[in-house]
């Protein structure tokens, strides 16, 4: 157990180290120097220099990159270029939107997806299978900024039951900052849905399968005990790994929905960023969701190897 | 169930006509501005109306479908043709050091959040249907090579690779007359999944401004236009995100349809 840690740690290490040249490669080779974007068209070169030279630009690109690891380890992720605030803060203050909405879309999908995957498995090739199956085709079809959209028009234009945008802040109250996310939340909610269930229900038909659940009918159990005692623990683990998946995805794949309802959150931040040219803001956000969805991985991973014996041997 | 595989090909076909009769046909001009004619519902001008510039939807549609499928298909293109060879070469030297560098290199691309870095990508290359492409692409590459390598591993144990072995070719020679084809079914399913990720991709991108530019039209900046009309002239959001819909929904069902037909081993399961 301590030789499969180690490797995995080792691996981890590696690849946010590579994951950091990658981004740090990209934005040094894009076009375009935010300090010359700063100041506009008409800046003397000397202005330009001097404010290259404030921002830390002229140095060497080594340098400049084992900085901004360095920092980052000690949780200084840089100033803003525009806004002259630590990229820190401004991380924290957009995660108050975003995690919150990452949770709550998570929990939606959980709500739906399960009790429709388990609904379908346990009524393979029937009526209600193929309803469930045809509902979850039309749900990963669907963009969820269109549906973003439709919601808009159906509940906040015409219902008028919520906002059509904008944060309501958590500093107001609890029930109005969690209403301005309903939408969100469920726009993004949808398609994770549809894959989500999709993924029980097949998960859930193959441990069906699996002989010791013959056995334990043969023992005398019934069709429903077997199937939530013996069938949906063993068939969870798949979905733990999509989940695990889609929660790192809605943390940083909300950046369109966030758009379409004028969210505040992390997505935005670096919509923005990069409009702005504010490159190191876009480096450090990128690095963190690319942090947060390795590191996601890497907890599903140790949780089942903890779990599962099988899975600690290198393969 | 051949129903999807009938369904998929009908609708996927339909959308491919629709697009290519737009090079030589189409009820209006996508390019003519008639603010006179602005806004108008489905079948008060045109089949399905005309848009905020008076332009006749059908039209929009037909032409947005042509840079839909043109930019999947090149995206998908990169990724199987740069994807399945990186598998192959995997798979013909198992845990190789090349193996270990192509799949530690996809499980890092697969950890990038793809629309931020697609995002990235077009927005510091520049918006247009190129850059698009290439950040579309970026992300089909892993998806191809974990495929293929999949998928060529335990061909790689069976008796005829053996004897190809034994007859003295070389490792490319059997991955590219061997294993190739044996794996082209599960590629060709992958790809029309591919293909439809890859058009709800391009319609996010081109939402946020960062795919086709006008005059071009496209069905995400379709929606995008349509956003803060969507109270006045609703049929303005929902015609083009119903042929996103429907066209995504098509080349699904055909995904599915294909992979039953061509996947014998599903067809013991599925009794």
């Amino acid at each position: 157990m301590w030789l499969y840690l180690l490797r995995r740690v080792v691996s981890l290490v590696v690849s946010l180290l590579v994951a950091s040249a990658v981004i740090f490669a990209v934005i040094e080779v894009a076009p375009g120097d935010p300090a010359s974007f700063m100041l506009g068209m008409n800046a003397q070169p000397d202005t330009i220099a001097a404010l290259r030279a404030e921002l830390g630009l002229d140095q060497p690109t080594v340098q400049r990159y084992l900085s901004w690891v360095g920092g980052m380890v000690q949780g200084d992720f840089g100033t803003s270029y525009t806004y002259r605030t630590p990229v820190s803060q401004m991380v924290l203050d957009r995660l108050w939107v975003s995690l919150p909405l990452a949770i709550y879309a998570l929990l939606l999908t959980l709500i739906v997806a399960i009790p429709a995957g388990v609904f379908a498995a346990a009524r393979r090739g029937r009526a209600g299978d193929v309803a469930v199956m045809g509902a979850t085709q039309l749900g990963v079809a669907i963009p969820n900024f269109w549906f973003a959209m439709i919601l808009v028009l159906i509940f906040a234009i015409n219902l008028r039951w919520f906002g059509a945008g904008g944060f309501a802040g958590w500093e107001n109250g609890f029930s109005p900052a969690l209403k301005s996310l309903t939408l969100p939340a469920i726009a993004l909610a949808l398609p994770q849905a549809a894959i989500l269930a999709r993924v029980m229900r097949s998960s859930l038909i193959e441990t069906l399968n699996e002989d010791y659940m013959r056995t334990a009918r043969a023992k005398g159990l019934t069709r429903a005990q077997t199937l939530w005692s013996h069938g949906l623990r063993n068939a969870l683990i798949p979905v733990l790994t999509i989940m695990g998946l889609q929660f790192a995805f809605l943390l940083a794949g909300a950046i369109i929905i966030e758009q379409v309802f004028f969210l505040p959150g992390l997505g935005r931040l670096v919509f923005q960023a990069i409009s702005a040219r504010d490159l190191i803001v876009v480096e450090s956000v990128v690095m963190l969701l690319v942090f947060a969805v390795i590191m996601v991985n890497f907890l599903v991973d140790l949780a089942y190897a903890l779990v599962d014996p099988r899975l600690r041997r290198p393969g | 169930m051949k129903l999807n595989l009938i369904l998929g090909a009908a609708i996927s076909t339909l959308v491919v006509a629709l697009a290519l009769l737009s090079y030589v046909w189409t009820p209006g001009d996508h390019t003519t501005i008639d603010i006179a004619n602005r806004m108008k519902p489905p079948g008060a001008s045109g089949l399905l109306g005309t848009d905020h510039f008076g332009r006749d939807m059908v039209t929009m549609i037909m032409v947005g479908a042509r840079t839909s499928i043109a930019v999947a298909i090149v995206a998908v293109g990169i990724g199987m043709g740069l994807g399945v060879p990186l598998g192959l070469a995997a798979a013909a030297r198992r845990g190789g050091v090349l193996d270990e560098v192509i799949m530690r290199g996809n499980d890092l691309i697969f950890a990038f959040p793809s629309l931020v870095i697609a995002i990235l990508i077009t927005a510091l290359l520049g918006p247009g249907a190129v850059n698009a492409i290439i950040a579309i692409g970026i992300f089909n590459i892993p998806v191809f090579a974990r495929i293929a390598r999949g998928a060529a591993l335990p061909l790689w144990q069976r008796e005829f690779i053996l004897a190809a072995r034994v007859a003295g070719k070389s490792r490319l020679r059997i991955s590219a007359e061997h294993i190739l084809p044996n794996i082209a079914n599960l590629l060709v399913v992958q790809g029309t999944i591919q293909f439809s990720l890859a058009i709800l991709a391009e319609a996010g991108l081109s939402y946020v401004g960062l795919g086709a530019q006008p005059p071009l039209p496209s069905w995400g900046r379709m929606l995008a236009d349509a956003q803060t009309l969507v109270a006045v002239a609703p049929h303005l959001a929902l015609v083009p995100g119903l042929a996103i819909v429907m066209t995504v929904l098509g080349l699904n069902l055909l995904g599915d349809g294909l992979r039953d037909r061509l996947d014998p081993r599903l067809q013991r399961v599925r009794t």
